[in-house]
């Protein structure tokens, strides 16, 4: 890691979050959606890990290991819900789940 | 060296509620298997026990104040104001649950357990001194939410709504952390004192790195408390999940996510405060006036408290661009009496919704003031309460935000949300209107008895408003006392 300065982490985490949010915008198949909040987790992972390494501390991989424990927790019970509502309606696109009214 | 690791009898004495309510939350998951199929509501007052207790533990807790466990956590009087509010809020929504799930046919235990560990979730939100713990605290509550969400597995509105509130949910989060990732970075720490002593004491604080951690912490908690631009979740939410988890969503979950608003922005990011203010000042505002001038247009009752908790969220934001103690201290007036107004009004709605639903229009209410006077009565309070009429807790929760605006001189945004209220009056006012003035609808002619723990349900929360609403002193006196300490 010697050499590479702490700015190019935040800037390819910055990169990587970003593209998580416009994934989460854009795309239309929930899998993918879900597939795009955990890009955003992970890429808040690496902004941690490269603060901690610059700090010199074990603060930040600690943190990484709680989101990762809570990211596991989120992807059991969203999967869950996922899969009732393929269930219900034997479809996984998110314009299609909208009965509610506007 | 390892005795600092084994934690003292006064800190776990402070964290006992949540000890409890855990302990209790996972026995009632090994007794759901063992309980017959008639006698699942026992599960349900096994919860509301542990609540009763870990309530009482949180006046111990409250009588030896100070930090625990490497000060990652901390009881002063802020914590134990909105633990009572959560656990409140667990109690009543257990109390307006029965009916509702025998009614729909799954009563079952893990119901009960979940909203413990939701509870248990939201009461460590509360506690938190450290932003980890924070995050922690908000993905317990949240993921238990999310499975109460969606708990009719069979019913499409209740997949929609789980999904919504999923999706949706884990996105803020994912800003909330990056926020706490950035000053992390800024500071080299994630406690809070000790985030707000770095920020003060070094010479040239990382303005542009706070700011733009507290700009991501905004949007992460402005989703949380649906406050807009975020709150385009809320209504398909609100009105898509079973009506005592909706109750529970508006009160436990946001009054909790409010209250890590008000310790982060009012601790940590005090020094940077001139820089959020313009940005929570727009919020409060369009919060306001897109709930009260969306919800004009609603027949659905549970949408039309969906957009009405979007206008309340506005008021408590008003409170926290005021930056003041009492700004604070109003927030948490308010957020008591709301939690309590809200959890009644949707309990009626509970009673009245019918097998699978079908009857939650304002126009299903129709004739209920003849048929059913008391319930009438005691949502007349509720509606009052919403509008903020004296001797009501919503008006002096409404008085004290305004006045504390007035007092930062917020003089615009005050007399904006004045007008605010005012159209608010109507869509409250129309509900009493159909109640009493109309003739009974097919729905209020067969309407069965409401039975002794919904009954539980509507007065408790009815006399909790009134009181507000005639002694608010004695509250506010006690929130004022919590925000002085809060800010040092």
């Amino acid at each position: 890691m010697n050499g590479v300065p702490l700015s190019w982490y935040l800037v390819l985490s910055a990169i990587l979050f970003s593209l998580g949010v416009a994934g989460f915008l854009f795309r239309r198949n929930i899998i993918t959606i879900f597939m795009s909040i955990e890009l955003m987790l992970n890429a808040v992972n690496l902004t941690f890990i490269a603060f901690s390494y610059d700090l010199r501390q074990v603060n930040g991989h600690i943190f990484t290991f709680f989101v990762m424990v809570v990211a596991a927790a989120e992807a059991a019970v969203g999967l869950a819900i996922i899969l009732t509502v393929y269930k219900n309606r034997g479809t996984l696109n998110a314009d299609d789940v909208n009965s509610l009214r506007f | 060296m390892l005795d600092s690791f084994i934690p003292s009898w006064a800190e776990l004495l402070r964290f006992m509620p949540e000890i409890i309510l855990s302990l209790v939350g996972s026995l009632l998951v090994m007794l759901e298997p063992v309980t017959g199929p008639k006698s699942k509501s026992m599960l349900g007052h096994v919860a509301i026990a542990g609540l009763i207790v870990a309530l009482g533990a949180t006046f111990v807790a409250h009588a030896n104040p100070g930090a625990a466990f490497s000060s990652m956590i901390v009881v002063d009087g802020f914590a134990t104001f909105f633990r009572v509010i959560v656990f409140t809020v667990g109690i009543l929504t257990i109390f307006s649950s029965y009916q509702y799930l025998d009614r729909e046919g799954s009563n079952r235990g893990e119901y009960y357990a979940l909203i413990l560990f939701s509870v248990v979730g939201q009461s460590v939100m509360v506690v938190a001194n450290e932003l980890i713990m924070i995050f922690i605290g908000l993905e317990i509550s949240s993921i238990a939410t999310y499975v109460l969400a969606g708990f009719l597995r069979d019913d499409k509105r209740n997949n929609e709504s789980a999904i919504k509130y999923f999706l949706l949910g884990s996105f803020a989060t994912g800003f909330l952390l990056y926020g706490i990732a950035l000053i992390y970075g800024a500071t080299g720490t994630t406690d809070l004192g000790e985030v707000r002593q770095a920020v003060l004491q070094s010479a040239e604080p990382p303005v542009l790195l706070l700011s733009v951690a507290a700009g991501l912490m905004f949007i992460g908690l402005g989703f949380k408390v649906s406050g807009a631009p975020f709150q385009m979740w809320t209504p398909d939410v609100y009105q898509g999940a079973p009506t005592p988890v909706t109750a529970f969503m508006s009160a436990g979950p946001k009054a909790a996510a409010f209250a890590i608003f008000l310790r982060i922005f009012v601790t940590v990011f005090e020094s940077v405060g001139d820089r959020w203010e313009p940005l929570i000042w727009a919020s409060a505002l369009a919060s306001m006036t897109i709930g009260n001038f969306a919800a004009l247009q609603q027949k659905n009752f549970k949408r039309l408290l969906a957009y009405s908790s979007i206008a309340h969220a506005g008021y408590v934001l008003v409170a926290l661009t005021a930056r003041s103690e009492i700004g604070t201290a109003s927030a948490m007036f308010y957020l008591a009496a709301y939690a309590l107004m809200n959890m009644g009004a949707f309990a009626v709605i509970a009673h009245v919704a019918g097998k699978g639903e079908t009857t939650v229009d304002v126009s299903d209410f129709a004739g209920l003031g003849a048929k059913q006077p008391v319930t009438a009565a005691l949502l007349t309070i509720f509606m009052l309460s919403l509008i903020g009429v004296p001797l009501t807790g919503g008006f002096f929760g409404k008085f004290y935000i305004f006045k504390a605006a007035l007092e930062s001189k917020l003089l615009w945004l005050a007399i904006l949300g004045l007008l605010n209220s005012a159209v608010a009056a109507y869509y409250y006012l129309r509900v009493l209107v159909v109640m009493y003035m109309e003739e009974p609808s097919a729905r209020t002619e067969n309407l069965e008895p409401m039975p002794m723990s919904l009954q539980a349900a509507l007065w408790l929360p009815a006399a909790g408003v009134l009181f507000l609403g005639i002694f608010p002193s004695a509250v506010l006196e006690f929130a004022s006392a919590s925000a002085r300490l809060l800010g040092q």
